[in-house]
C-alpha cells in the first residue's frame, strides 16, 4: 500500500520493486529501439532475426499439425505441405542459428558484460537440438524407428533411460510439442531482452564512440 | 530416400555423408557471403563517420 507521504518510487510493494527494477534496466526506449549503431549494417547481423523468424514459422506451422493431427498430415496435401514447412522451417532454422553463432563466436559477442545474452544463446542452442530430436522421433516413419532405436541405447548407456525412452512415442510427443517449445520460447524471449538491454555487441575493430554500450 | 547414404573417408579418422557435408559447405557459403557483400545503404567507413546513426 501507498501512503500519502510516499511516493510510488517509494512503494515496498513487490510491483512496485519489480516496476523499478524494470524501468531501470531496460526503459521502453532500449526495448524498442528505432535506431542502430551504424555497425549493425552488414549481413552478419541478419541472421539472429533470420533464426526468429523460422522459429514462428516452425510454432506456427507445428501449432496447425497439432490441431489437425497425423490422420490430416500424412494424407491430405494441405496436410503434407504443412508438415514440409515445418519440416523446411527446422532445417532454415538450424542454418540461420548456426550462422548467428559463427558471427557472434568470431566477433566474441560476450564482450561488454553480455556473458548471460551468449550463454542464454548457448541454452537455446541445446534446447533445440533436443527439439528438433524429438521431431525426427515423431516422423513415424522407419527413419524414426532406427534413430529411436539407436538412441534408447545411447540414453541407457549414460544411466537416464528410465526417464527418457525414445521408443515411446507417447512420451517424445508431449515433450516435443509441450515442454521443449515452452523452454525454447522462454530463453529465446530472454536472450532477445538481454540483447535490447546490453544493445548488439560492437565488432572487434569498433571506434570507441561507436560502441552500444 | 531407400538407398544407403553415400560417405566419404578421410584418412581414416574422418567419416561424413555426402548430405551432411553439403549442409555444412552451404552454411559455410553463407557465412562467407554475409561477411563479404555489402549491406544495402550501408556507408563505407570515414573519419566523421563514428558515431551512432
Amino acid at each position: 500500500m501507498i501512503t500519502e507521504t510516499q511516493t510510488p518510487e517509494d512503494s515496498k510493494m513487490w510491483t512496485a520493486r519489480l516496476r523499478n527494477s524494470w524501468q531501470r534496466n531496460l526503459p521502453i526506449d532500449k526495448l524498442l529501439p528505432d535506431t542502430q549503431p551504424a555497425y549493425v549494417a552488414s549481413w552478419i547481423y541478419v541472421f539472429g532475426v533470420l533464426t526468429l523468424v523460422a522459429f514462428v514459422d516452425i510454432l506456427i506451422s507445428g501449432l496447425i499439425l497439432a490441431f489437425a493431427g497425423p490422420a490430416w498430415y500424412h494424407t491430405s496435401s494441405l496436410g503434407l505441405f504443412v508438415n514440409s514447412l515445418h519440416f523446411w522451417g527446422v532445417q532454415l532454422f538450424f542454418v540461420f542459428m548456426v550462422v548467428h553463432l559463427w558471427g557472434k563466436f568470431w566477433m566474441a559477442a560476450w564482450r561488454g558484460r553480455r556473458t548471460a545474452t551468449w550463454i542464454t544463446g548457448m541454452v537455446a542452442f541445446l534446447a533445440s537440438i533436443g527439439t528438433a530430436f524429438t521431431g525426427y522421433l515423431i516422423q513415424t516413419n522407419f527413419d524414426a524407428q532406427w534413430i529411436a532405436f539407436e538412441a534408447k541405447d545411447g540414453f541407457n548407456a549414460v544411466g537416464v533411460g528410465a526417464f527418457f525412452t525414445p521408443t515411446n512415442i507417447g512420451q517424445i510427443m508431449l515433450i516435443h510439442v509441450a515442454l521443449l517449445p515452452l523452454v525454447l520460447g522462454v530463453i529465446t524471449v530472454m536472450h532477445v531482452l538481454m540483447v535490447r538491454k546490453r544493445g548488439v555487441v560492437p565488432p572487434i575493430d569498433a571506434l570507441p564512440g561507436n560502441e552500444a554500450l | 530416400m531407400n538407398v544407403p547414404a553415400k560417405y566419404i573417408h578421410f584418412n581414416s579418422w574422418l567419416q561424413i555423408s555426402v548430405s551432411n557435408l553439403i549442409v555444412i559447405l552451404i552454411m559455410l557459403a553463407i557465412f562467407a557471403a554475409a561477411i563479404l557483400i555489402p549491406f544495402p545503404g550501408a556507408h563505407s567507413k570515414s573519419p566523421s563517420d563514428s558515431g551512432d546513426k
